[in-house]
């Protein structure tokens, strides 16, 4: 391609941009999280996460994340697959169609959630209607992975639609040639070939997903403490940026390790996103 | 024979999830109570109401253009981006990338209130320019997490071959390598432009006095009620954006889109 | 996908046309830039404003007090009126973050506003020098009589078991607190951890019964006979009450909190003067109406009272009730930066309980 030097320069706006914008806010959460009122160095605010509600919240907060990520690349791998055998002129006309319920606001798409499952719900009157068994979920973690999922489904679907829509056809098919059956060459050809999109989509899935409060409060009644809303208190109820900014760190710090675990477990370096 | 209509159920029962709190929205735009528990009754009221109402069509508006704005300097800029650390040795890459995904990393209300204090720093207006400024900012990870798997299974032999062909460097980049990348830019330039829509948080903390957004009013809107307005909005951008869709797919195809 | 550009960039320019702005010369005497809640004002009002004194008005809401200060005290936008609620212009005023009024340039707020509010103000702002009272209400409980057979009239009935699953409790650390610690018979402004750990170990026995937290949503909840008992803001209880017959509002006979937003002038403000003119206007009787008709929240201005037509209304329990009659209200103080940590680790621990 370029040469290199050519190419590195093309970065030049985006280095700029995240020093600005990414890199020097980032320095002030850190002068944040290591520092108390009074301005002397403290390592209270990271060690904070030990506190008993903290680490319940960010266990509570993985495990939903962990299980929203999986329901996702589920029902989206299945999906992208079907999105990718259309022609592409169709395709892209259906890509849209999974996006467009996105660019309606985020709080009226929730509370139509909340009319559609309320136990007096739209849902639940139909149910009753024809004799079936009333659905509680609302005000439940179960709410909660609901949402989680409605919500970060395209992100896992876009990506993982473009990794298998670039396959060659002819891949696929010179691996059935060789004799395997679809469920083999899923495994050893389409499978490994996705990966780059399956790493994006987790990542864009799983880092929201951890760090939602919005959800948990509108779907899920508020009746959990999530490490998301602990974050969010801190910084606009109780106005102590300090612990705020502390709790953030070892958010970021956790998240970084497990993009590096998953950057280890892939092996040839194709995927990773870190 | 079988594996299609699965195929098809699928798709539907996907269409579904993700439509149901659409056709929600679209019917309380015509509920003449305000409150989205009540069926009051048919009205159209509220459609009138809209096109009466300057603020909302200004945050319309603002919406629009902040979206459209950011997504496509995101997009240019997280492109340029990804060829650039593509380029790079495994260490910068895994820096670089790392750089990338701390707006990600970050719960939202920490990425607006440091983005506010910078802007404090710099001197920098509170107005259209911060909110723009702080929607690229949290855009631009979205466009390199689409566009760099697509760049890393790029064969770089084409691009070669079209240098030895004669080709210019930009007309080769245009050429061969844009084609191939093409669909991760665009469902980041999608993703950009979902994310700016929806984000209420950073926009707060990064806003002026007077500049709104269709969710800054309507997450200021929440203490006395959703005014049933902003569904009757919804509903006519939604179905806006339908038909054209339709009417788009419906034409023939002139140039092949890649 | 080109296609899929080019619509979209289509739709912008359609949309972005359609919704065309006109600024007209309204701005000839300056500006006075307004931060204000969500929804809280009548936008006519704003209107006649400009029209009566050439001076634009740029209009922005906020959703929660927490929201709004931040911006404010870190000056990045400067505002000439803000609207906090009691505890937060106490706050505002130890920061010092406000600009005293000159009353001379506010005539109608002495004259137009009751004295028992300018009293009650006196708690948060004292000597009457940083704010002027715009809205007032009380917390108490809503109920669904349909649901409910018991006689509601004390808190206690969030805690009875016949109504597990029923309650909507509020959502923010103060007026969650407010609810335990007022049954107990203490004040809501206590700093005594171990009231406030009798009150948390309550909250968390609590916590089974309640169907969720939440802060806007007790109005939905209530209307669609979602629950049937919701601690909820009076102002609400008017509009829950017109679209469902069958919710009654109550204040418990243990006490409650009462609130009082107030227009104050931040001290960066750049057009002071313009917003004096502006608190004045929307102290004036005709204009405290029409505000009042649009946003049903209580209105501390006795000129304007006086001028509703409707005799159900003037003399509502709900929107004007006789404070004499009730024992214990309070109104919230600004706790300092300790006392606000010592209740969010206390609110974080019953959140977090299962």
């Amino acid at each position: 391609m370029l040469k290199n030097s050519k190419r590195l320069m093309l970065g030049l706006p985006y280095y700029f941009w995240s020093i600005a914008f990414v890199i020097i806010p980032l320095f002030m959460v850190v002068y944040y999280g290591v520092t108390n009122r009074s301005g002397s160095l403290t390592i209270e605010n990271i060690t904070a996460i030990a506190v008993p509600e903290h680490f319940k919240a960010l266990l509570l907060a993985v495990r939903l994340s962990v299980i929203s990520t999986i329901i996702c690349f589920l029902l989206a791998y299945p999906l992208a697959m079907i999105l990718a055998k259309y022609g592409k002129g169709k395709s892209s006309v259906l890509v849209m169609l999974f996006i467009l319920p996105m660019w309606m606001n985020f709080l009226l798409r929730t509370m139509a959630w909340q009319t559609l499952l309320e136990n007096n719900g739209v849902i639940n009157s139909a149910l009753s209607f024809i004799g079936l068994p009333k659905l509680n979920i609302i005000n439940t973690p179960g709410a909660i992975i609901f949402g989680m999922v409605y919500n970060f489904l395209p992100f896992m679907v876009l990506p993982l639609y473009n990794s298998l829509s670039k396959i060659d056809p002819n891949v696929i098919n010179a691996a059935r040639d060789l004799g395997a059956n679809s469920v083999q060459t899923f495994i050893k050809v389409t499978l490994p070939l996705s990966v780059p999109g399956i790493m994006s989509g987790i990542t864009m899935v799983f880092v929201p997903a951890l760090t939602t409060f919005v959800i948990s409060d509108l779907l899920g009644g508020a009746k959990v403490l999530l490490i998301g809303n602990v974050i969010e208190q801190e910084f606009s109820q109780t106005n102590n940026w300090h612990l705020g900014s502390g709790l953030s760190l070892i958010l970021m710090f956790f998240i970084i390790i497990s993009m590096i675990i998953s950057a280890i477990f892939d092996k040839d370096g194709e995927g990773s996103v870190i | 024979m079988i594996n299609k209509v699965s195929r098809r159920i699928y798709l539907a029962l996907i269409a579904i999830f993700m439509y149901a709190p659409i056709i929600t929205l679209i019917v309380l735009s015509f509920n003449k109570s305000k409150s989205r528990a009540k069926w009051g009754g048919f009205t159209l009221k509220w459609y009138a109401g809209l096109f009466e109402n300057e603020t909302i069509m200004a945050a319309l508006r603002n919406t629009l253009l902040i979206a459209t704005l950011s997504a496509v300097i995101a997009t240019v800029i997280g492109t340029a981006a990804c060829i650039a650390i593509n380029a790079m040795k495994k260490k910068g890459r895994t820096l670089w990338m790392g750089v990338t995904n701390i707006p990600m990393l970050n719960a939202e209300i920490v990425t607006g209130i440091s983005l506010m204090l910078i802007f404090i720093v710099l001197g920098i207006k509170f107005g259209f320019m911060t909110i723009l400024i702080a929607h690229i900012t949290f855009n631009i990870p979205y466009v390199i997490l689409s566009v760099m798997p697509r760049m890393k299974t790029l064969n770089p032999s084409t691009f070669e071959a079209a240098l030895d062909l004669g080709a210019s460097h930009s007309y080769a980049f245009f050429k061969v390598v844009l084609p191939d990348i093409f669909p991760g830019v665009v469902s980041g330039f999608l993703m950009a432009f979902t994310m700016s829509i929806d984000d209420f948080v950073i926009t707060h903390f990064t806003k002026g006095a007077g500049v709104d957004t269709l969710s800054t009013k309507i997450y200021s809107e929440v203490r006395k009620g959703i005014k049933p307005e902003m569904y009757a909005l919804s509903a006519i951008i939604f179905v806006t954006i339908l038909i054209l869709l339709i009417l788009v797919n419906k034409t023939p195809k002139k140039d092949v889109a890649k | 996908m080109k296609k899929v550009m080019a619509l979209l960039l289509v739709t912008v320019m359609g949309l972005s046309l359609l919704s065309g702005c006109g600024d007209s010369g309204k701005g000839k005497n300056g500006r006075v830039v307004v931060y204000n809640w969500g929804e809280y004002i009548d936008p006519e009002t704003l209107e006649m404003f400009e029209d009566e004194y050439g001076i634009e008005v740029v209009y922005d809401e906020y959703e929660t007090n927490e929201l709004m200060y931040p911006k404010v005290s870190a000056g990045a936008t400067k505002y000439d009126v803000i609207c906090p609620s009691d505890y937060m212009v106490q706050k505002m005023i130890s920061e010092d973050l406000l600009r005293e009024i000159n009353f001379e340039n506010v005539p109608n707020a002495k004259k137009n506003i009751g004295a028992q509010y300018w009293e009650q103000s006196e708690q948060f702002d004292p000597g009457n020098k940083y704010s002027v009272p715009y809205c007032w209400g009380t917390v108490g409980i809503l109920y669904n009589t349909k649901m409910v057979n018991d006689t509601v009239d004390s808190w206690d009935i969030l805690w009875n078991t016949n109504y597990a699953g029923q309650i909507l409790m509020q959502d923010s650390v103060r007026d969650l607190f407010m609810v335990g610690l007022k049954r107990d018979g203490y004040s809501a402004n206590t700093l005594n951890p171990a009231e406030l750990e009798q009150v948390r170990d309550e909250l968390i026995a609590q916590k089974p019964l309640v169907q969720a937290y939440v802060i806007d949503a007790v109005r939905d909840k209530m209307i669609g006979n979602e629950a049937a008992i919701g601690v909820i803001y009076s102002g609400e209880a008017i509009y829950t009450q017109r679209e469902n017959p069958d919710l009654e509002y109550v204040i418990p006979k243990e006490g409650t909190n009462i609130w009082i937003d107030n227009w104050v002038i931040p001290k960066n403000s750049e057009n002071p003067e313009n917003a004096e003119l502006f608190i004045n206007f929307m102290c004036r009787p005709d204009i405290a109406l029409m505000n009042f008709d649009y946003i049903t929240y209580s209105t501390p201005n006795d000129a304007a009272r006086e001028l509703i037509e409707d005799e159900d209304i003037k003399n509502s329990e709900i929107a004007f009730p006789d404070l004499s009659k009730y024992q214990g209200l309070e109104t919230f103080d600004y706790l300092g930066q300790e006392g606000d940590e010592l209740y969010a680790g206390y609110y974080k621990e019953v959140k977090s309980a299962n």
